[in-house]
């Protein structure tokens, strides 16, 4: 009985830490989904579903060449203060209050997968 | 904690079984609308967010209206145009995303009756107040033509929220009502910081000052005096 348990346990465990590391790889996949897919789209594509209600249109975040012209800091810095702080429009929130510092570095991670770039 | 699952079952028996006999107004919540509505604090994660079901009842008393609560739960037109996470709700068109419609429920409707028992019984639920700050709004008046250009150019509102019905963003609740909903206060406070209601917000918080929230608020106030 101890020893079931014991099994039980660290079959529990393993599975536990399995989870968690998958999530830590889709932290930023979650996180874009949750808070910029509204605007920038359920691909990534600048075609949210606020999109048709906006002046200035959200970015193509697959756009590769645009992607390029931008370094991490660039991007980070775009995700925490909004697009006022890079002279851009107003209509990028910035998410600094409600997304910490490592979950926008996933956030930016994620930016370069999808658009295949580098910094 | 097995042990505890027993009771807990145990526990719901007995409630369950009193609730056929006598049933309140938090019988009725418990077993009819706790399925989506939080009745009990919760502090949600940015996935338990785009999981949520409704939104939460147990701080009803500081956010609703008491007389908007009632006859809405006899008549609930829809608030969210994009259901409670839009991400849940939309489909990828060659035109961009859109919402379905059709994957967006109906609200169970109350008879006068229930609503009023229900509604007064919610009012009693008043946690988080100490976020609140009574009688803070204090009403000035706003040009319509103004508060449009804030709402939407300036502050970027509009991009989530409706300020009429039919347009503006689908991501939040439509706010041409908003006034007669909610609290004033709680607007005031929900602007000002939309995280720590329930610990996360798909909402950007900004540090807008008071001045700012205020007059966002008096334009929503304007909004909802229209319909
Ligand atoms: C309310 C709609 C909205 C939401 C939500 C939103 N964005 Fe944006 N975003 C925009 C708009 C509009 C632009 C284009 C700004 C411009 O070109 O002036 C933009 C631009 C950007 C840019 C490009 C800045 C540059 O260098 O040109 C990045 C990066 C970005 N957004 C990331 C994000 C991330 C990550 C999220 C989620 C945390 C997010 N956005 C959520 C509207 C939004
Ligand atoms: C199947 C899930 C479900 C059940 C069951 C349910 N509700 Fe709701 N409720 C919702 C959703 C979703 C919304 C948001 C509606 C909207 O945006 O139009 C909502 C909205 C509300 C609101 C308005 C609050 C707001 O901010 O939108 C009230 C009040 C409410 N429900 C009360 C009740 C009561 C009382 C019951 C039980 C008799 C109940 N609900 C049962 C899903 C549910
Ligand atoms: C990126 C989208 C977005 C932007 C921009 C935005 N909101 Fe929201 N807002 C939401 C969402 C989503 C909710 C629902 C609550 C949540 O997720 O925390 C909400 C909720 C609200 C509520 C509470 C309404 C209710 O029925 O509970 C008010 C009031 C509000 N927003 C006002 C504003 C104002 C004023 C602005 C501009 C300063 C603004 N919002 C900008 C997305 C947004």
């Amino acid at each position: 009985m101890r020893c079931q348990l014991a099994i039980a346990t660290i079959f529990a465990v393993m599975v536990m830490a399995g989870q968690a590391g998958a999530e830590d790889g889709n932290r930023g996949k979650v996180l874009y989904k949750a808070y910029c897919s509204q605007c920038h789209g359920m691909e990534a594509d600048g075609y949210g579903v606020n999109a048709g209600y906006m002046e200035i249109q959200p970015k193509d975040h697959t756009e590769a060449k645009e992607m390029n012209a931008r370094t991490d800091d660039d991007l980070f810095k775009a995700i925490r203060d909004g697009g006022k702080a890079i002279n851009k429009s107003v209509l990028m929130p910035a998410w600094g209050k409600n997304i910490s510092e490592e979950d926008i570095w996933a956030l930016v991670r994620y930016l370069r997968e999808i658009s295949a770039t580098e910094d | 904690m097995f042990r505890s699952t027993i009771k807990k079952l145990f526990l719901g028996m007995i409630v369950v079984s009193s609730g056929a006999a006598a049933e309140g107004p938090s019988d009725r919540l418990k077993e009819e609308c706790s399925a989506c509505h939080a009745l009990s604090e919760v502090t949600l994660d940015a996935q338990a967010r785009m999981a949520q079901k409704a939104p939460p009842l147990y701080y009803a008393g500081t956010k609703y209206r008491r007389d908007w609560m009632v006859s809405w739960l006899q008549n609930p037109a829809r608030i969210r145009p994009g259901g409670m996470f839009s991400g849940n709700h939309t489909v990828v068109t060659d035109d961009g995303d859109d919402i379905d419609p059709i994957t967006l429920q109906d609200h169970v409707k109350l008879s006068a009756n229930n609503a009023t028992e229900i509604t007064d019984y919610l009012m009693t639920l008043t946690a988080k107040s100490d976020l609140i700050i009574a009688g803070e709004y204090k009403p000035k008046s706003v040009s319509k033509r103004m508060g449009e250009m804030n709402f939407i150019k300036f502050k970027g509102c509009g991009s989530c929220h409706q300020a009429e019905p039919d347009y503006g963003g689908v991501s939040g609740p439509e706010l041409y009502t908003v006034f007669n909903r909610l609290k004033p206060d709680y607007i005031v406070s929900f602007i000002r910081d939309p995280i720590v209601w329930q610990g996360v917000s798909l909402m950007p918080s900004t540090g807008l000052n008071n001045r700012e929230i205020y007059k966002l608020v008096d334009y929503l106030k304007l909004l909802s005096g229209e319909n």
